[in-house]
């Protein structure tokens, strides 16, 4: 742990940034920005679960390996959601949520 | 004030203007930047935290990965010069109104809960011990999740790559 930081100062950082991108998932209309903001919540999670590796159970490693996991598993899925966007991109000439409103194939 | 705890608030600081930035910029290349500023941040509070080997890890697949990937797919998607209009009013409203009351929530919860510590601190974590508890069969070894991610990681690339390729659908223009 580190001296002088309580653990509630890096657990609010998290909470505030989870919900920032909450927000920004519920605001924006671009798929694009839609996934950055879904790699802001997963951010987040990841600080919260090193924080709590660190402060809680310093002599164990569950968190860390959490957090390596889904920094892989968000790496699958950023490069599947890419590859949709580009496909929906060709077919439509837009990634605007609210124009793509057509499921025929 | 020590140089560490100087350091923990002022990459807070950097994280949250960013991630904000991140939301509310109406030019999406630098919505992208700002998300790279905010990833970086978080690898600086791992190296904060002692974990040196999440902190590379971090850098490389999110900053270095994944962000290029984001970036790659904006500039074959839209134009650089684009600028989103403002969002609806009423979405706007949701999305502060949704955002501020989960976080009071939270926030709340959290600052009732008192945390302790379990293990004795102290520990220093090196590469050897995370490799040996990565890849053992033992109790606390994580050899099973680690097969599971390689194949799943496997057939997101092949998945990736069938999705992505020109079919021999017809491309229709709306």
């Amino acid at each position: 742990m580190i001296q002088g930081i309580p653990i509630y100062h890096f657990l609010v950082v998290s909470t505030v940034m989870f919900f920032i991108g909450v927000c920004g998932f519920i605001i924006r209309r671009n798929l694009i920005t839609m996934l950055m903001c879904i790699e802001l919540i997963l951010n987040s999670v990841n600080i919260n679960f090193v924080v709590f590796n660190r402060y809680l159970y310093p002599d164990q490693l569950q968190g860390h390996f959490f957090t390596l996991f889904i920094v892989g598993i968000a790496a699958a899925e950023v490069s599947v959601a890419i590859a949709l966007i580009i496909n929906i991109y060709r077919r439509f000439s837009n990634i605007e949520v609210e124009k793509i409103n057509e499921l025929k194939f | 004030m020590t140089l560490n705890v100087f350091m923990f608030y002022l990459l807070s600081a950097t994280i949250l203007v960013f991630s904000v930035l991140t939301v509310t910029s109406r030019k999406i290349l630098r919505a992208a930047v700002y998300l790279l500023f905010v990833l970086i941040g978080t690898a600086g509070l791992y190296f904060l935290l002692n974990y040196e080997f999440l902190a590379a890890v971090q850098l490389a697949i999110y900053a270095g990965g994944i962000v290029i990937l984001i970036i790659f797919s904006i500039l074959l998607t839209s134009h650089i010069s684009h600028k989103f209009k403002h969002p609806a009013l009423a979405n706007f409203v949701m999305g502060a109104f949704v955002a501020l009351l989960g976080s009071g929530i939270v926030l709340y919860t959290l600052f009732n809960h008192p945390f302790q510590r379990v293990g004795e601190s102290g520990k220093v974590t090196d590469m050897n011990m995370i490799g040996n508890q990565l890849m053992s069969l033992d109790k606390n070894g994580y050899v099973l999740p680690f097969e599971l991610i390689s194949i799943l990681l496997l057939a997101a690339m092949v998945a990736a790559i069938i999705i992505a390729k020109k079919g021999n659908h017809k491309t229709e223009k709306s």
